[in-house]
């Protein structure tokens, strides 16, 4: 799959001593950094020894948006070259593998042992290192809990460039979960697994007429299912504002499939189509196309339907199929903004909703969903409520200063903006979203005194 | 760092008192900028000039900087680096003369060459090489459409911009990749102290509206802004017009 593997710096295989431009997958904000792609542990301790004074940062496959997987001046380390998979146990539901393995190599892997990983986020090209260093979240969040909540242990490459194992339970093992690669290089993981009988998902439909009633019905049945997110039409305004198409689902049991597909019920293969252009003209995404095609979505979506057989790409990643979707936001690149408000903070999402579809951001459906309990890793994004993601073309006139004031309703509220989204947060903000940052801070300048992990994210952040 | 909109959160302004800076500064510090140097000649002016942005909340401090005096540059502005990145330089120091004096007194004459190119050549080099080794950063650079065609009123000032101009789009050239961004920012008539007393041109504009283009040129990643935005048209013609008639015309 040498084109997804090639989301590191600009596609290009580098010469790791000529400093490369990197940026997220939003493509803001690039800095040079020498990217260095280690092979072995040994290599990657190297690496660390020699990051001199710019410090270094681990990177998988890039998918976090913004500046967390890059390093101005310094070294980046790509750690997509330690990608083995070293042992499965098929009977307890456990695998041990490298960082750099992605969490599609995974599903290949593993599905047809009739295991899933226990998290996706909505694409698989993300690797087990990034799912860590951000403590993703995946459409179980309210059943399952974050991705190192099925994190056993890990190999942490610490500062001093000794090799620790990580218990769960553990202060740095809650300071790395979401600690967005501050703490160490993150090298093999041991992570439990969710059993399945098929690699096919049992989907019930819904569409919602607006907002609260989507939240009525979340609240109402959402344990009833494993998966469940509502794609949201931030565009409809009025009495329609909030309208959305609610999908949740299972993993289908094995005597749901047709007779046919019983004799291959762990098939996995993923269709891909050709990638975005590289280059696409500005203001391609405008108002009205990106209207019309929500429009077009949330009409073609059945008024409700169940026990509907999808692939796991169609249910969980269906932007995985065209590669570099990135690029159709063109040069300016995109932000997108992802937050979480709690329970009982029901006005504040309802606000911030209407506030985005008053403002008309050209915005492609965004995500809803309801969060379970909070997750143990000190800098995790997730509380139980409600939290929204959508992506906007960071070219829009004055989106900062509109964005800032979304984050004043956000921290008003308790809630927090996601780190590995995000790519423009105000730093004073930070504290007040993150109560345990302090800790984080404590043990990271006894751990790393001389700041050897250092990231865009961190220098703006001041992590 | 600067955020996804271009926006920096330190800032080094090379000729401190310049009303365009000092606009542009307060305009940033409205969004991220919290730290800020004023680099310039000792006054009480820079000293006032300071105190009114930190009024604004920004931690700023100030600096002696000549941009007569090139030898000391080096020790000067790399010593501002050793203190932290910095996300964005701005060049505003620069002197418009006197054309008709200026004519008369070839070392006055001189001494606009020296501060607007030469001076400017130094202190760029200083700046992007530190910009350099921290991998990131934008590198602004006040020229001015009287570098885009010299003209009878105001060839010496015109000329020692022209010469800023091009130096700065080369060094942008040399930069590109490196994870240094340059952009040329060509105003037209600014309402200030330096052209204060002087006739307006037709496209006037003010030190705000500057600053406003800086900050969108910033979250373009724009290579050359020009101030007001229709003078990039009138430019365009202006440069094919032929010697004889532009001799002639009332600019
Ligand atoms: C289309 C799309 C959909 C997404 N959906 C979701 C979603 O549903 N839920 C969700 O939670 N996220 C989602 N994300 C975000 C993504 O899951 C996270 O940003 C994830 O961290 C990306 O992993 P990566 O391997 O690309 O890491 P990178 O983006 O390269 O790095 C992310 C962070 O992890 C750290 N890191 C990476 N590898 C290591 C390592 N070996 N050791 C230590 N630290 C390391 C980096 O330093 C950085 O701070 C989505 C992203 C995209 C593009
Ligand atoms: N105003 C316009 O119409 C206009 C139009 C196009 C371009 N520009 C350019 O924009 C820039 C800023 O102009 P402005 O309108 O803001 O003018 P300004 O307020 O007069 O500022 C000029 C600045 O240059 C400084 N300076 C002059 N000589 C110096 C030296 N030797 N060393 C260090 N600093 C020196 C001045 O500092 P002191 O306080 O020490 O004198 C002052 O801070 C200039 O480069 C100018 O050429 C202006």
């Amino acid at each position: 799959m040498p084109a997804d593997t090639a989301s590191d710096p600009d596609g290009s295989a580098s010469d790791p001593a000529e400093p490369v431009s990197v940026t997220g997958w939003g493509r803001t904000a690039p800095t040079t950094a020498r990217v260095v792609r280690p092979r072995t542990y040994e290599e990657a301790a190297a690496a660390v020894r020699a990051c001199g004074v710019r410090g270094g940062i681990a990177r998988g496959l890039g998918r976090a948006y913004g500046d967390a997987a890059q390093n101005a001046g310094g070294a980046v380390l790509d750690m997509t070259g330690l990608d083995r998979v070293h042992a499965i146990d098929v009977d307890g539901g456990t695998v041990l593998c490298d960082a750099g393995v992605s969490l599609h190599r995974l599903m290949e892997v593993l599905l047809p042992l009739g295991w899933f990983v226990p998290v996706t986020p909505g694409t698989r090209q993300v690797t087990v290192g990034g799912a860590i260093g951000a403590d993703i979240h995946g459409k179980n969040h309210h059943v399952s809990g974050s991705f190192a909540r099925h994190v056993l242990s890990f190999e942490l490459l610490t500062a001093d460039g000794a090799i620790r194992t990580v218990g769960r339970g553990t202060p740095l093992f809650d300071a790395t979960a979401g600690g967005m690669g501050l703490t160490g290089v993150i090298l093999t993981a041991t992570v439990r697994l969710q059993p399945v009988e098929t690699s096919l998902m049992s989907v019930d439909t819904e569409r919602t007429a607006d907002l609260d009633d989507l939240m009525a019905r979340l609240t109402a049945t959402d344990h009833r299912y494993r998966y469940s997110v509502a794609w949201i039409d931030l565009l409809a305004r009025g009495r329609s504002t909030g309208r959305s198409v609610l999908t949740r689902g299972e993993h289908a049991p094995l005597d749901a499939l047709p007779p046919r597909a019983r004799r291959r019920p762990l098939a996995f293969r993923p269709p891909r189509f050709p990638s975005a252009p590289a280059f696409v003209p500005e203001g391609l995404l405008g108002r009205g196309t990106v209207g019309l095609f929500n429009e077009l979505w949330y009409r073609k979506a059945p008024r409700a339907r169940t026990g509907e057989l999808q692939r796991i790409p169609a249910f969980f990643h269906p932007l995985d199929g065209v590669p570099h979707w990135n690029r159709i936001y063109g040069r300016g690149g995109f932000v997108q903004y992802q937050f979480v408000v709690g329970h009982g903070r029901e006005e504040a999402l309802r606000r911030i909703v209407r506030r985005i579809a008053e403002r008309r951001c050209p915005s492609f459906l965004a995500v809803l969903k309801r969060f379970g309990e909070g997750d143990p890793g000190w800098l995790s994004f997730p509380m139980p409520g409600w939290t929204l993601a959508l992506d906007i073309p960071a070219n829009l006139p004055r989106l900062g200063a509109f964005l800032d004031e979304l984050d004043e309703e956000v921290a008003g509220a308790g809630g927090r903006v996601y780190l590995a989204k995000d790519a423009r947060l105000r730093p004073e903000l930070l504290a007040d979203m993150y109560p345990r940052l302090t800790e984080f801070r404590e043990l990271r300048a006894e751990l790393d005194p001389r700041g050897v992990f250092t990231s865009d994210l961190s220098r703006r952040l001041d992590l | 760092m600067k955020d996804a909109f271009g926006a920096p959160q330190s800032l080094l302004i090379l000729g401190g008192t310049s009303e365009i800076a000092l606009a542009t500064a307060r305009r940033l510090i409205a969004r991220r900028t919290r730290t800020v140097w004023l680099a310039g000649r000792p006054s009480p002016a820079l000293e006032r000039d300071a105190e009114h942005l930190r009024a604004l909340g920004a931690d700023v401090r100030t600096l002696a900087f000549d941009a007569l005096d090139p030898e000391s540059h080096e020790t000067v502005l790399g010593k501002v680096f050793t203190e932290g990145d910095l996300d964005m330089v701005l060049l505003a120091f620069g002197v418009l003369g006197d054309q008709a004096r200026d004519e008369r007194e070839p070392v006055a004459a001189a001494r606009i060459a020296q501060t607007n190119y030469t001076g400017a050549v130094s202190a760029l080099l200083v700046c992007a090489r530190a910009l350099q080794t921290q991998g990131h950063g934008s590198l602004v650079v006040l020229s001015s459409v009287a570098g885009e065609r010299a003209r009878r009123s105001n060839f010496i000032y015109g000329s020692s911009k022209a010469g800023l101009d091009a130096f700065a789009q080369g060094l942008g050239d040399a930069l590109h990749g490196t994870g240094v961004h340059v952009m040329v920012v060509r105003p037209g008539f600014v309402r200030t102290k330096m052209t204060a007393g002087r006739a307006e041109g037709p496209l006037a504009t003010t030190p705000e509206a500057v600053a406003t283009a800086v900050e969108v040129g910033l979250r373009r990643r724009s290579e050359t802004v020009w101030v007001p935005g229709a003078l990039r048209l009138v430019m365009a013609v202006l440069r094919h017009v032929p010697r004889a008639v532009f001799r002639r015309l009332p600019i």
